[in-house]
């Protein structure tokens, strides 16, 4: 489904400030793989989904994606099929629009027409986003001429959520987009996460702390470290694999400690 | 109070009211919608204007108003293109083309810093001969305009609620959603900026044939003006659905005229009014942040009082 053939990525290059952000990343995601990526502050797993999504344009190498080559496809045309969470949950919803324009803006995705441009949100639509919602059980269906902004952090994420796969996205990334809620609102945007990847057989990239998260979702698990992707294991290898394993790999790869407060304590 | 607000007050209040309110609805889409500052709002009502004037005086009174905004919709376009396309900061952006049309307008006015359009065919003067009644001599200004008004406030109240709206708002709420979800922000910025350029310079075209005349000068301070009228109006009614805003803004417009109007009548100069302007923006946008200020003073107090020594420490 996506294929990264060693992009690289340096920023302030020629500068004392230079820093080699992705080092000849390679990356095959099969159909339906569900990968997590580890790794400490400043590894690149975050300018890795930058580079996915078109926010920049790789330095060298070439991303395809369902074998479309769209390295220099420009950003707002990949979204179309690219679904992405950030950590923030206030970045993926409009504060001062309601939810139903929220989702609507959302579903334009599905529409390729342009006559679609001055057309309005149908009956027909409002009823399909209301059972959409209804299905996240925090009773946003009965809320939907509010504005967004009235939400919690955690509702918000999760509309995002439901924004991001209404109309199914060829691949989903997802930046750590539990990080900054409280714990059970976590769980429950997780557990949301896991169905929906499930149901529909989502390609999808996470990005995580919690060495929990990072070998019990999902069927891969990525580290990466000083822009490059140290450690891949799936299948068996990686049933067998604890915490503790990942800890020490890490060490083992990056040949240095775990710098990340956040990885140790979330063990 | 009643000998403040005259018939003839009260009516040239709500002429130049909803005329204006035009100006203040496309800062509406640019400022409060879009999230941008387009101060080539001053030069895009004058170029309106001189090309409505133009228009009419060829003869065609009608065409003054499609061809005003069409000149408007290229103003906002090279606006628009400038921070799209060139790297330009939005306000640079504003300023430059606010620049650059000062001498497009004196083209357009063949070069002179005013012409008037006495003697010329305009809806006015058409409206006027359909009826001798003496009622509709003293309203049918206000009928035009107020028609006017009412059909762009409507159409764009609509045109904010379907998908093409629906992405120009998000594009100026959150610019990282707008772009995960396959809107174009370059385009919808465009798009943006050319359907509010051509509202001001079709406010700028129905002065001309309201006054008769145009004036090279005639845009200067224009864009605070409607920024008031545009803050009174969002302060009045508040958030809520596009048709209740667009309402607020109209409404809006034609308050700032009546307190205006009120300034004139307690024998403020006429040349002072751009001060008043000036005034009434800068206190309706410090505002909100004094009375948060106040309240926060309150509390302090009020913490002094209730925790005695800890309460101080606190400050």
């Amino acid at each position: 489904m996506l294929t990264l053939k060693k992009i690289s990525k340096t920023f302030n290059a020629g500068t004392v400030n230079e820093k080699k952000a992705l080092n000849k990343v390679s990356l095959e995601l099969a159909d339906g793989d569900f990968a997590t990526i580890v790794g400490s502050n400043g590894a690149g797993k975050s300018t890795l989904f930058n580079a996915i999504t078109g926010l920049f344009y790789v330095d060298e190498g070439q991303i395809f994606l369902a074998g479309e080559d769209i390295t220099y496809r420009k950003e707002h045309v990949r979204s179309k099929v690219i679904g992405h969470l950030f950590q923030d949950p206030l970045k993926g919803t409009a504060p001062h629009m309601t939810i139903e324009e929220n989702m609507a803006l959302a579903y334009l995705r599905a529409s390729t027409a342009s006559h679609a441009y001055f057309s309005r949100i149908s009956g027909k639509e409002k009823q399909m986003f209301r059972e959409q919602l209804s299905l996240l059980n925090m009773g946003l269906e009965d809320r939907m001429k509010q504005p967004v902004g009235l939400l919690s952090g955690g509702q918000r994420q999760a509309l995002t959520l439901l924004m991001a796969t209404m109309v199914t996205p060829r691949i989903l990334l997802l930046d750590e987009h539990t990080a900054a809620l409280d714990p059970s609102t976590a769980e429950k945007v997780l557990e949301l996460t896991r169905r929906i990847v499930a149901e529909r057989r989502i390609t999808c990239l996470m990005v995580t702390h919690n060495m929990h998260q990072a070998l019990e979702l999902g069927n891969r698990t990525l580290m990466m470290d000083g822009g490059s992707i140290v450690f891949d294991v799936q299948g068996e290898e990686r049933s067998r694999l604890t915490i503790d394993d990942l800890l020490k790999q890490f060490q083992d790869n990056a040949g240095k400690q775990l710098d990340n407060d956040r990885i140790l304590l979330s063990r | 109070m009643g000998s403040i607000f005259t018939l003839s007050i009260v009516q040239s209040a709500l002429e130049l009211g909803c005329i204006y309110s035009l100006v203040a609805l496309a800062l509406f889409i640019s400022f409060s919608i879009l999230n941008i500052a387009d101060l080539s709002t001053d030069g895009c009502f004058t170029l309106g204007c001189s090309v409505g004037a133009v228009v009419t005086i060829s003869g065609h009174p009608f065409l003054a108003f499609p061809a005003a905004m069409a000149a408007g919709v290229c103003s906002g376009y090279v606006t628009a293109f400038l921070q799209t396309k060139m790297g330009v900061p939005s306000i640079l952006a504003g300023i430059i083309v606010n620049t650059g049309l000062y001498t497009v307008n004196i083209a357009v006015m063949d070069f002179s810093s005013n012409v008037n359009l006495f003697g010329c065919d305009t809806i006015f003067g058409m409206a006027k001969e359909v009826s001798d009644a003496s009622w509709y001599g003293d309203w049918y200004k206000i009928a035009i305009v107020a028609a006017i008004v009412l059909i762009i406030g409507v159409i764009l109240a609509w045109f904010l609620n379907t998908r093409l709206g629906l992405s120009i708002r998000a594009t100026g709420d959150n610019e990282y959603m707008v772009k995960a979800s396959s809107i174009n922000p370059v385009f919808t910025i465009t798009v943006g900026l050319c359907v509010a350029n051509s509202l001001t310079a079709l406010s700028g075209a129905i002065l001309a044939q309201y006054q008769k005349s145009c004036d090279i000068n005639l845009g200067t301070g224009m864009v605070t003006i409607a920024l008031a009228s545009l803050i009174i109006g969002e302060t009045l009614i508040g958030k809520g659905g596009m048709f209740k805003r667009v309402t607020g803004v109209i409404l809006g417009s034609c308050l700032y005229r009546f307190i205006v109007a009120v300034a004139l009548r307690m024998s403020v100069p006429a040349e002072c009014l751009k001060l008043v302007s000036a005034l009434i923006v800068a206190f309706a946008i410090a505002f909100p942040y004094l009375k948060g200020k106040a309240s926060f003073y309150r509390s302090r107090r009020m913490a002094v009082v209730d925790d005695g020594e800890e309460g101080e420490d606190r400050c």
